[in-house]
């Protein structure tokens, strides 16, 4: 679904990530950490087109992001859910119209399926946020409102980054709940998080792999966590 | 751009929900249309300028090729002869289509503006008058003065050309001085747009980047600001172009004693003209936003 191989990316000036090749299967779960500044955020655009390696290649979907016009990536991030550190919205629309923008800039008749918008709203804890505007909502309801709208088209892959950066315990432990019940149901997820105790929660009940960047590669954690 | 209507009346007729992706802007909105306006409001002037300038010339120069007349003045109980005469070396100056002498009727009718319709020309020593219409080259005007001067003492040769040709090179000018106002017009309306819209897509910054993040693509971006801009250029440039036609039809009507000046209104099917003002200043700003709606997204990741 998503390949890197032998992936450089550097802002100008030195290198922040050398040398990466990964793979992601269907259905996978993978962590990715490392300290912060490390690069997790950068490898994760890679992944999802938003930046161009400046060395190596990255695949999407079979597709390579070199060869890709703006409309590909566009089409292709149909198929990526990103759940971004900063989760941004249109604020002058109620919850519900941005969990649907998704649908709504494909081009979907408006999103005809009410009841399944319900349903989606309820797996997220927001059925009485609905009408509510972004601004209005905490930390966790905009993280938890950020995934909605990740997976409302049924995306074949989930990267979110520092989900749990901004909330506290227990609605971290929620949402990873939410992404490992994706993951039962076939979706590829990926967490950038620098919270092992998430990681050491997930792994009770997921096969979850982990990868860290460090000295700007990226390698197998093993057990040492 | 192909211009197919049903894909246009689609455009113009929208997509709710992708409107509502852009939030409404006050401020700007009212800038926008009331420059499109104004915009339109000069248009129509400078349009009617144009057009009364290119009357103007091509009055005058069908009268110019009317070409000249000869003034014969005599003693009442020559002027028979004489005007005989006079015809007669015209009609052998090479050059000369026809000449022919004016009949009392139409001499008094030419007179009556200045001395009134109850004229008793026979008591007057009026000069006859003598229409002259050139061939296409022209005659010698020199040649044919000496000639006269020998021949018909009593005739003066009026050569309209002479006068006239600075006035229709000037009514000519002023016809590419409108021209070149629409343009100018059009370009600035472009560029105004073209700044309402860069406005618009920074102050929506972070609107573009939710939407290039949840795979909206540029075209999609694009159209909810150029339809945006497109629509109140349309609005306002309606709106100018109405005030405009109320103004050129309450300016003062020349009449057709003064037809030589010309009014500086619209003629007949000219009215239909300024009618195109709205969509072509809507088509500028389709263009105008689109171009500028690309090359900012053309910048982001």
């Amino acid at each position: 679904m998503i390949e890197l191989d032998n992936v450089a990316y550097s802002y100008g000036g030195g290198e922040l990530l050398s040398e990466i090749s990964l793979k992601l299967a269907p259905g996978s779960f993978h962590f990715l950490t490392g300290p912060s500044g490390a690069g997790k955020t950068t490898f994760l655009k890679l992944c999802y087109g938003a930046l161009i390696p400046t060395a190596g290649d990255v695949m999407l979907f079979g597709q390579n992001v070199r060869t890709m016009s703006r409309d590909d990536i566009a089409l292709g991030r149909r198929r990526i859910g990103v759940v971004h550190q900063d989760c941004r919205f249109l604020d002058h629309l109620p919850v519900s119209e941005n969990v649907a923008l998704p649908l709504t800039v494909a081009g979907a008749e408006h999103y005809s399926d009410i009841a399944n918008m319900k349903e989606l709203l309820a797996w997220v804890g927001l059925s009485r946020r609905a009408d509510a505007l972004p601004p209005e909502l905490s930390g966790g309801e905009r993280q938890r409102a950020a995934l909605a709208r990740a997976v409302i088209q049924s995306p074949d892959v989930i990267l979110a980054d520092e989900p749990t950066g901004n909330i506290d315990w227990d609605m971290s432990q929620r949402l990873l709940t939410l992404l490992i019940e994706l993951n039962r149901m076939g979706k590829t997820v990926m967490i950038a998080t620098h919270d092992l105790s998430l990681i050491r929660a997930a792994k009770s009940h997921v096969q979850a792999r982990v990868l860290r960047i460090a000295n700007r590669r990226l390698q197998l954690a093993g057990a040492d966590l | 751009m192909k211009l197919d209507p049903s894909a246009a009346l689609a455009f113009l007729a929208g997509d709710a929900q992708a409107d509502r992706v852009v939030p409404p802007a006050g401020f700007t909105v009212r800038l926008t249309l009331f420059t499109s306006a104004a915009m339109a409001f000069l248009m129509v002037f400078a349009l009617a300028l144009s057009l009364a300038a290119g009357r103007l010339a091509a009055t005058w120069s069908a009268e110019l090729s009317q070409g000249a007349t000869l003034r014969l003045s005599a003693p009442a109980e020559q002027m028979a002869a004489q005007t005989a005469a006079a015809i007669i070396v015209l009609q052998t100056t090479p050059g000369v289509a026809s000449a022919r002498a004016l009949s009392a009727d139409e001499q008094r009718a030419l007179l009556a503006p200045w001395f009134g319709p109850d004229l008793p020309l026979e008591d007057l020593p009026v000069p006859q008058l003598i229409e002259i219409t050139e061939e296409r080259g022209g005659f010698d005007a020199e040649g044919l003065r000496l000639r006269l001067a020998a021949e018909v003492p009593g005739a003066v040769l009026d050569d309209h050309a002479r006068w006239r040709k600075p006035l229709v090179r000037a009514a000519n000018a002023l016809r590419a001085l409108g021209w070149v106002s629409i343009l100018l017009i059009g370009a600035a309306s472009a560029a105004m747009i073209t700044l309402a819209a860069n406005a618009a897509l920074a102050a929506n910054a972070q609107v573009i980047e939710v939407l290039r993040q949840v795979g909206a693509t540029d075209g999609y971006i694009a159209q909810a600001f150029v339809r945006r801009f497109t629509l109140r250029a349309l609005t306002g440039a309606a709106a100018g172009t109405i005030a405009g036609l109320i103004a050129v039809s309450l300016l003062p009507s020349a009449g057709a004693e003064a037809s030589f000046l010309t009014g500086l209104g619209l003629r007949g099917w000219h009215w239909l003209l300024p009618f195109l003002i709205p969509p072509v200043l809507g088509a500028v700003a389709f263009w105008a936003t689109g171009v500028a709606a690309r090359t900012t997204l053309e910048g982001l990741s």
